[in-house]
């Protein structure tokens, strides 16, 4: 048979869900299943794999198992661990926040914007400080875009600027006073170290002290951006993996109306 | 048919031959034999059911208590069906009575031979029109969803727990699953008795009992009609019980069945005899019950070496096959089995995965070819384990196989999680999607790699099933030839409960199922 090792411990605790003390879940209620793995500065042996689990365990895990261990060089080792979580979390007091208008297509936005606005809505983007990558400002803006969401260039009544990647924060600011922005989009990909909160946070800064920070609306996005944090760094609206140019583009010009910036 | 590996077809031929010769050899021990599952087997399928005061299974008790007479060579319906007779009650009635020490079958005078074969023939008749009905059933749910023309994603639960498995299963039946197979509880193979009642404890698996299948067939099929596809569910008919969970399954409508006529023998240490007689009826049974059967000869790659012993896989597949023609199953049901097992480590080790599938393929053209994941050079490491996987999937959508049992990437750590089964299920829809008509767009190197490995395997396997015709088969298990296990013929477990028949002796399923309308 093909099931591995079995599982022989018998299961001996409440199988209710509650949803106070939340638990991960691998095949039975409440089991507080979780995998992690890691890489350890050191010699792969039998003391590595115990500082492994010692560290497992410091994380909250019991029932420990170190399902892999092995060298990636001399002074290196890699670790595969599994084990039950004893931490829960209540998920009755847990809050997000979450971007919160209606989402129009392409078509309805256009139809927004006449209505609303009168005029149309400039939208600068970029892939601001040392991040290279412009697959997610791409996704937004391009005309193609991506995953059949069309990109904001195509959305009638928006003028959309697309300035690339590696924009220094200065520079952004420079090109949004001259071509009147009305919207800022900033894009952080790849990030090493937190550098893409410095780099945001400054941003912010630099446009509180052009005094131009209230008269626009400012988003940014990436995979590691939630709306949580972008409200925390200052920005109006942050938009993580799965969001697209019509959830950009409807937050964005409802917020003009929202704060009288026709 | 043209073969992609240049197959020497008068080869298969020989091997296939031989292998019903080695079959007709074989059926004549099996007809002369019962065994006391056959007979439980049959007392089920005539309506008795339950368990006494102290947990034993009514099938169980009636069984002993005519074997405890000296009657079981002529057979439980004779004894039930003259108690019919007797007293006008139904089978049932009659097992408890026999349960509470009311009634001793054996003492109970023998009527004339005609009436108890008129009243046995009333009840054995509904119980067979219904398991037609439930092979209907199951038509017309794939006649209304359509069925898949790819392979069928197969996964397993084994939680223990009947209700937890039903989570899992249909959570996977979402994700993308097409069979759900519930594995046993460890250990329920070597059991004398099919335990009762839904089971929330089980160790490694859940125990196969017919509430717990009836459970998971009401969920399953309120989730297929939720999804516009039809669910199967597989168990394991093998072990001491093979026919008793046959006729369980055909109750319940199972749709596919672990099943194969040597693997108890080899690796469960089960009498040979014992489950050459056991594997003929609960293949019967799954034939008229329209399942799938699956067979077992992934199982030799665990033990012996995929590269070394590949012939022994092939041959078993030819015997597999021959059997299961004996019984009534046509080649649409049988799932012979094969498996991804060469070591990560061996150079060219792909080529060789991808040869023996492609030859199976041909060879059993009509099989759905049951295709089984890498499990012994798994590992800790999910990452390459995840690799292993892929390419795995990549054989199974390159050759056409058909029940593919998804390999998880937790494979040597635990039973499956949700989300491992999920992880796998994405990955073989991506490769299968991706790669969908490479099978049909590459013919391979005519004297290459892959044509003389096929070669060599063929004619490996057809030098073995002609030495097994010629010494038999009980006799070549007893020298180990098949997964270099030996086996003698009066070792094992179960070997008391083999009676030889008298001329009697008579089960009227066997001709039912044989010979009646599908």
């Amino acid at each position: 048979m093909s099931a591995g090792q079995y599982s022989l411990q018998t299961k001996e605790f409440n199988k209710n869900l509650d949803l106070t003390k939340l638990k991960p879940y691998g095949d039975t209620m409440n089991d507080g299943k979780v995998q992690v793995s890691f890489t350890l500065p050191v010699e792969d042996n039998e003391r590595g794999v115990e500082a492994a689990i010692q560290l497992a365990k410091s994380m909250g895990l019991v029932d420990t198992n170190c399902a892999h261990h092995a060298s990636l060089d001399k002074e290196f080792s890699f670790y595969v661990i599994y084990g039950s979580l004893k931490h829960t979390v209540n998920y009755e007091q847990v809050h997000v926040q979450t971007v919160d208008v209606e989402i129009m297509d392409m078509k309805q936005i256009g139809e927004y914007i006449k209505e609303n606005i009168k005029r149309e809505v400039v939208i600068i983007g970029a892939s601001t400080g040392s991040d290279a990558h412009t697959v997610g400002i791409d996704a937004i803006m391009n005309m193609k875009g991506f995953a059949g969401h069309y990109g904001l260039e195509r959305y009638p009544m928006i003028e959309a600027y697309n300035l690339g990647s590696q924009v220094e924060n200065e520079e952004f600011i420079k090109k949004a006073i001259e071509l009147k922005a009305d919207v800022l989009l900033v894009s952080q990909t790849v990030t090493q170290k937190d550098i893409h909160i410095q780099n945001l946070t400054n941003l912010v800064e630099l446009l509180e002290a052009e005094g131009i920070r209230d008269k626009v609306v400012l988003i940014c996005g990436g995979p590691r951006i939630t709306h949580e944090l972008a409200k925390e760094l200052g920005y109006d609206a942050g938009f993580g993996p799965g969001k697209f140019a019509d959830d950009v583009g409807s937050f964005a010009v409802t917020e003009m109306v929202k704060r009288g910036l026709v | 048919m043209e073969s992609k590996l240049n197959l020497n077809w008068d080869v298969v031929d020989k091997a296939r031959k031989s292998a019903k010769n080695i079959a007709r050899d074989t059926q004549k021990f099996i007809e002369m034999h019962t065994t006391v599952a056959v007979e439980r087997t049959v007392c089920r399928l005539l309506g008795i059911d339950g368990i006494d005061g102290v947990g034993v299974p009514i099938p169980n008790i009636v069984v002993d208590n005519i074997k405890n007479g000296n009657g079981l060579a002529l057979g439980a319906s004779i004894f039930i069906g003259n108690a019919m007779v007797e007293t006008g009650l139904s089978p049932q009635e009659i097992a408890m009575s026999v349960s509470k020490g009311d009634i001793d079958l054996t003492k109970i005078p023998m009527h004339e031979e005609y009436e108890i074969k008129n009243a046995i023939d009333k009840v054995a008749k509904e119980m067979v029109a219904k398991i037609a009905e439930n092979r209907g059933v199951r038509e017309s749910y794939l006649k209304q969803f359509g069925d898949k023309s790819g392979p069928y994603l197969y996964v397993i639960v084994a939680t223990g727990n009947i209700y937890e498995d039903i989570v899992q299963a249909k959570a996977a039946a979402k994700q993308g699953a097409d069979i759900i197979a519930v594995i046993r509880s460890t250990g329920q193979s070597l059991l004398d008795y099919v335990p009762y009642g839904a089971t929330t404890e089980g160790f490694g698996g859940t125990f196969a009992t017919q509430e717990n299948f009836k459970l998971m067939r009401t969920e399953l099929d309120a989730v297929g009609e939720e999804l516009g596809r039809y669910i199967r569910i597989c168990n394991y008919c093998s072990g001491l019980c093979m026919p008793e969970i046959a006729a369980m399954g055909a109750i319940e409508r199972l749709d596919v069945m672990l099943n194969d006529a040597l693997y108890g023998i080899l690796f469960r240490d089960i009498n040979m005899q014992r489950t050459i007689v056991d594997q003929y009826f609960s293949r019967i049974i799954n034939g008229f019950a329209g399942v799938i059967i699956n067979t077992g000869e992934d199982n030799y790659l665990t033990t012996a070496d995929a590269v070394e012993e590949a012939h022994t896989v092939l041959a078993s597949q030819f015997i597999n096959e021959q059997f299961a023609l004996a019984a009534g199953i046509p080649e649409e049901q049988m799932g012979l089995g094969h498996a991804f097992e060469i070591s990560p480590d061996f150079e060219n080790g792909f080529l060789y995965e991808l040869a023996q599938a492609q030859m199976a393929r041909e060879i059993f053209p009509k099989a759905p070819l049951k295709y089984m994941p890498p499990t012994k050079f798994m590992t800790g490491d999910i990452f390459k384990g995840q690799v292993q996987d892929a390419l795995f999937n990549m054989v199974t959508i390159m050759t056409g196989q058909k029940i593919h049992l998804l390999g998880m990437l937790t494979e040597a750590i635990h039973t499956p999680f949700m989300s491992d089964r999920a992880i796998a299920i994405d990955n073989a829809l991506y490769i299968f999607r991706t790669m969908k008509d490479l099978g049909s767009e590459i013919t391979f190197k005519r004297g290459g790699i892959m044509e003389t490995r096929v070669d060599e395997v063929l004619n490996k396997a057809a030098d073995l099933i002609q030495e097994i015709e010629k010494e038999g088969l009980f006799s070549t298990i007893e020298q180990g030839k098949f997964a270099g296990i030996k086996r003698p013929l009066t070792g094992g477990k179960g070997l008391a409960g083999v009676v030889l028949k008298e001329n009697a002796y008579f089960n009227p399923f066997v001709n039912l199922m044989l010979g009646g309308e599908k």
